[in-house]
């Protein structure tokens, strides 16, 4: 292609190209550098890591040929050739993906009502003492940082095998993860209706309900919708440690080698994550909707 | 005390009448809403068996086991050894896993980007194919990738790999479709073609951003490369889940311990990284 643009003349160009040259040169320096870094701390972690890349590729072709098996029925054919044979447990898998949900559901809003009942407590805008702020905080970062499957565990020595330890972790992670959020949330808040409110003579308790909540309510339910979607993907693998839900049953094939069951599984459970995603963040969308033409 | 200015309280009430509505339509919706959602809670407890005795029975135990976890011991210096290499497999599982999902999730992220990829075709499958990735646990890729590589680390880095290719690719799309236009059109409109205005015009632009969001990432998944050893894919997992099936539970919240420890440093570290590279700006979502 001809360039419709003049160039200017090389004894012109050449002090701007050294220019541009000299600033670029310490950035390129710098850029070095740091992938220096990281490839040092690559090769560092590979070590750890055990990565052996003769491994990899003596097995890489395994990849593709299991996930081509789990599409593959016992007798060899695809398994959209006989649906019915595929999902052959489908009134179990739905009971228990219902299960699933329900945990999910059940972890979300008492791990919400738990985070509502904190974040008033962690906020440094209203919070009543600063010894309190810090410990509501430590243990709202307490509650996120062990993560869920961790918490299961325990529950499931502590309250048996079944749904219920996985409702209790999920619901204890949800403190955590919504108590930061929310509080985050509240310390955004106008403070102007707090002070009317706390000048009229009413206790923080009072001033909390009517001055800070209302304006916080949208964006509380934005971000337990948020979290509610997160917690149905933690709530699936919950049965891998005997906390209840489907994952029970997808352990359970994949250790057993059921193919065409962990495929099956693996649909239903992908089904019902992007359907949730799709409700949740068109009701997101509404309730932001509604904040902004406030 | 209001009797020192009189309110003429009828006047008010005729003037604004919607303030003195007990409940209005919004509100009844909200009311409605309020109520089904907590009958749904009390119908899913019931289901999930808390009202038949366990949850009552199960606190007093949950209170002795936390009593037996106190405090944190590790038995002896041999455990704190194989515990704090396993430590450090997990934090470079974490770093693997982040750094290659990284550089593989940019180019799926650029055909998955609204302005970059004319194709719908393409932008179509791409999206569906990182959605599907996303929706499925860490620890499910984790059992997958053991079946194709064998128990240990490397399994676990991979999972996390995959898991977060899926995560990347869409967070670095919608970063890619926020970038300014403007850069890229003066340099196509210098005889630049696409791929230089990309280079010179997009991935300035949007490189402190993803680098953010991996920074970020790596802080995330040292969390979840605690616990794929549960599945045998390596790291401190495999020792915190025979640490409680064993109910070795001081050794257990010792785990435990060093795990929270060791996230401390981490937070600390890529959040200053973070910060040297955004600016005070925060976390970008």
């Amino acid at each position: 292609m001809t360039s419709p643009i003049a160039l200017l003349p090389d004894a012109q160009l050449r002090p701007l190209l050294d220019a541009y040259e000299a600033s670029v040169r310490s950035r390129r320096w710098h850029t070095l550098l740091i992938l220096a870094c990281i490839a040092v701390a690559m090769v560092l972690s590979s070590m750890s890591a055990e990565v052996s890349l003769p491994k990899l590729f003596d097995n890489i072709h395994r990849f593709p040929s299991y996930v081509l098996r789990l599409f593959q029925l016992e007798n060899g054919r695809p398994v959209w050739t006989d649906v019915a044979e595929w999902f052959w447990g489908l009134p179990r898998w739905l009971r228990l993906l219902g299960e699933t949900l329900l945990m999910a559901y059940v972890g979300t809003v008492l791990g919400a009502i738990g985070a509502v009942m904190l974040c008033f407590f962690a906020a440094a805008n209203v919070a009543p003492s600063r010894w309190l702020r810090m410990a509501v905080r430590r243990f709202c970062e307490l509650c996120r940082t062990v993560p869920e499957l961790v918490f299961a565990l325990v529950f499931v020595i502590a309250f048996g095998l079944g749904p219920l330890a996985g409702v209790l972790a999920v619901a204890i992670h949800t403190v955590g993860a919504l108590g930061k959020l929310f509080a985050e949330v509240v310390e955004n808040i106008d403070m102007k209706p707090v002070e009317g409110i706390t000048a009229g003579g009413s206790s923080w308790p009072v001033a909390m309900r009517f001055g800070a909540l209302p304006q916080t309510t949208s964006n509380f339910v934005s971000y337990a919708l948020l979290r509610f979607e997160i917690n149905v993907r933690s709530t699936a693998v919950m049965g891998f440690v005997g906390a209840g839900g489907i994952g029970q049953d997808l352990i359970e094939a994949i250790r057993k080698f059921y193919y065409s069951d962990v495929s099956a599984i693996l649909v239903l459970i992908v089904i019902t994550v992007s359907v949730i995603d799709t409700l949740t963040s068109y009701v997101r969308h509404r309730l932001i909707g509604l904040q902004e033409k406030h | 005390m209001p009797a020192h200015f009189p309110v003429d309280l009828d006047a008010v009430r005729g003037r604004h009448p919607q303030h003195f509505q007990r409940f209005d339509r919004r509100r009844q919706t909200v009311i409605a809403l309020a109520a089904a959602a907590f009958a749904l809670l009390v119908f899913a407890m019931d289901q999930l068996d808390f009202f038949d005795g366990k949850l009552l029975k199960g606190m007093g135990r949950l209170v002795e086991i936390i009593g037996l976890m106190l405090p944190p011991d590790p038995k002896d210096w041999a455990h704190v050894r194989i515990f704090s290499s396993a430590l450090l497999e997990t934090i470079a599982i974490s770093l693997l896993g982040t750094l290659m999902a990284a550089v593989l999730a940019l180019p799926l992220a650029f055909l998955a980007a609204r302005n970059i990829t004319a194709q719908r075709v393409v932008r179509f499958l791409s999206r569906r194919s990182l959605d599907t990735i996303r929706s499925v646990d860490i620890l499910v890729w984790a059992l997958i990738w053991v079946n194709v590589v064998g128990l240990g680390p490397f399994a676990g880095a991979l999972a996390i790999m995959t898991a977060d290719i899926g995560t990347f690719g869409k967070l670095f799309s919608e970063a890619i479709e926020a970038a300014d236009r403007k850069p890229v059109e003066g340099i196509v409109s210098t005889g630049g073609g696409q791929l230089l205005g990309v280079r010179f015009g997009i991935i300035p632009e949007v490189f402190p951003v993803l680098a953010s969001q991996v920074l970020y990432f790596f802080e995330s998944n040292t969390r979840s490369a605690s616990i794929i050893g549960i599945v045998g894919a390596g790291g401190i997992g495999l020792y915190l889940a025979e640490a409680i099936r064993t109910l070795e539970l001081q050794q257990t919240s010792f785990i435990i311990f060093m795990i929270l420890v060791s996230v401390v440093p981490i937070d600390y570290v890529s959040g200053q990284l973070r910060f040297a590279v955004i600016g005070r700006r925060g976390v970008v979502a």
